[in-house]
């Protein structure tokens, strides 16, 4: 197993990078921060649609995110994979068919983890800001969006380590990611199956074993300084 | 692109493979939950024992396998464990279906993992006192858990259990990757073979809509008829 480590490290960490394309763990972590941090604006107007007051923007995206949450993640990379070249007219390559995908599945996440958070500041914050004359817009502007984007914190590395995990499925449509690199390690080596995908297994688990401590620590951080209407009970409240 | 022909879906050839893959998708998902969730009440057991060791395990198994995408677990039980089987029993599996196999148990030990903790934080919400008064009243620790604390977590943990269901209903699609002939990987040679991906991944997405939903809908109408009752 050394002898594995020693030959392969750098292929596996960063692929053919100096004198080929960026590979491994490094494009797993990049294209899952990239697909994370791209899903955060549409993570929050599907997540603002989702509480509109509109009906006719309500239901369109509420179906949207059934759809989506239905489906596996792998039906949305296909769909991306061979319908992607058929709509922008050139070929699309896996790089870009996942991060799609990725955007997708983590923009309707979010939306759900944005919801949640707003629907947990009590009805009386929104009714106290329009009282002092805030429009609904203003409200959620600079009363409810604030509070609920901080206690998402833990939830969005939560997410982040989801994504992490679902950039594997990269491997089914090609995508030099670390799992796609150890399967090609292991037919170089060809008899040291198990390593090979033992060792796989350790990095992934090393990564977001680390992210999740992370994640949870954020989060006694935060639970030290609750606002004090987070102890009651929480009313939902239905805004725009 | 040609025009969407659904004739191709409703008879002939690619109406059948799609048909068996959807049938084998539906296996692998009731037989994992079948075999998983023994596995998660034990291991949710051993979280919670009164025992270090045991709680220490039960951690390191839910760590361990949460932390791993399930494509690699996957890859490792398809292609790493069989190596490590003496060559009999290595034989043997070659001779079935070894796909499924290894399938069934990367995805039964994935399930189990989350299961378990479902299960666990469903015992945490009974009240401390039961299993204290479960046991001044001479009970041991499993017939506590057994007669009393577990009968009033079902109700806490059946709706967080179908939300896994429908977790491992869609997971079941990953084991495409070691050629595991299910739905997908049955969509993918229907793409293959006719050019015709739209109507296969159609297939394919209503397919998982509709189990997805119906799970969907038995969660919520638990969740109305057998509401957590406060103690």
């Amino acid at each position: 197993m050394i002898e594995l480590i020693q030959t392969y490290w750098l292929y596996f960490l960063v692929g053919q990078y100096p004198q080929g394309p960026l590979g491994g763990l490094a494009l797993t972590v990049l294209l899952a921060a990239v697909a994370l941090v791209l899903s955060m604006p549409a993570g929050l107007l599907l997540g603002l649609a989702r509480v509109s007051r509109v009906a006719a923007i309500r239901w369109p995206v509420t179906a949207f995110v059934f759809i989506v949450r239905g489906t596996p993640l792998l039906m949305v990379v296909f769909w991306a994979y061979f319908f992607l070249p058929s709509l922008t007219g050139h070929k699309t390559d896996q790089f870009s068919t996942m991060l799609m995908a990725l955007v997708v599945f983590d923009g309707v996440y979010l939306a759900e983890i944005l919801r949640a958070g707003i629907r947990a500041i009590p009805a009386g914050q929104f009714l106290a800001a329009r009282s002092l004359g805030m429009t609904p817009w203003q409200v959620m502007r600079s009363v409810v969006l604030p509070q609920a984007l901080r206690h998402m914190l833990p939830s969005l590395v939560n997410q982040f380590v989801a994504t992490i995990k679902a950039t594997s499925l990269g491997y089914i449509i090609g995508l030099n990611e670390v799992s796609f690199i150890a399967a090609q390690i292991n037919t170089q080596v060809f008899t040291h199956a198990t390593e090979v995908y033992l060792l796989l297994g350790i990095t992934y688990f090393a990564l977001c074993f680390g992210l999740s401590r992370i994640a949870f620590w954020i989060e006694r951080r935060l639970s030290q300084r609750t606002p004090a209407w987070q102890a009651a009970e929480a009313v939902p409240v239905h805004a725009s | 692109m040609p025009s969407f022909d659904p004739g191709l879906l409703l008879h002939g050839q690619y109406h059948d493979w799609l048909v068996n893959g959807f049938v084998l998708s539906v296996e692998l998902a009731a037989m994992a939950l079948v075999l998983g969730l023994p596995l998660a009440l034990a291991i949710a057991v051993m979280r919670l024992a009164p025992v270090r060791a045991l709680r220490a395990t039960g951690l390191a198994y839910v760590e361990g396998i949460r932390n791993i995408p399930l494509l690699a677990h996957l890859l490792f039980w398809y292609f790493g464990a069989p190596e490590l089987l003496p060559e009999p029993v290595k034989a043997w599996l070659y001779s079935g279906n070894v796909e499924v196999a290894s399938a069934l148990v990367a995805l039964t030990l994935y399930v189990a993992a989350y299961m378990a903790e479902d299960i666990r934080s469903g015992v945490r919400s009974v009240s401390p006192g039961q299993l204290d008064a479960a046991r001044a009243l001479g009970f041991g620790y499993l017939g506590a858990m057994r007669l009393v604390v577990l009968p009033q977590a079902v109700r806490a943990t059946v709706p967080a259990l179908i939300s896994q269901a429908l977790n491992l209903w869609k997971d079941t699609s990953v084991a495409t990757v070691i050629g595991v002939g299910e739905m997908m990987y049955q969509a993918a040679r229907v793409e293959s073979a006719s050019f015709r991906s739209a109507e296969a991944f159609a297939f394919c997405t209503t397919a998982y809509l509709c189990v997805s939903l119906t799970i969907t809908a038995l969660a919520s109408w638990m969740q109305r008829r057998y509401p957590v009752r406060p103690a």
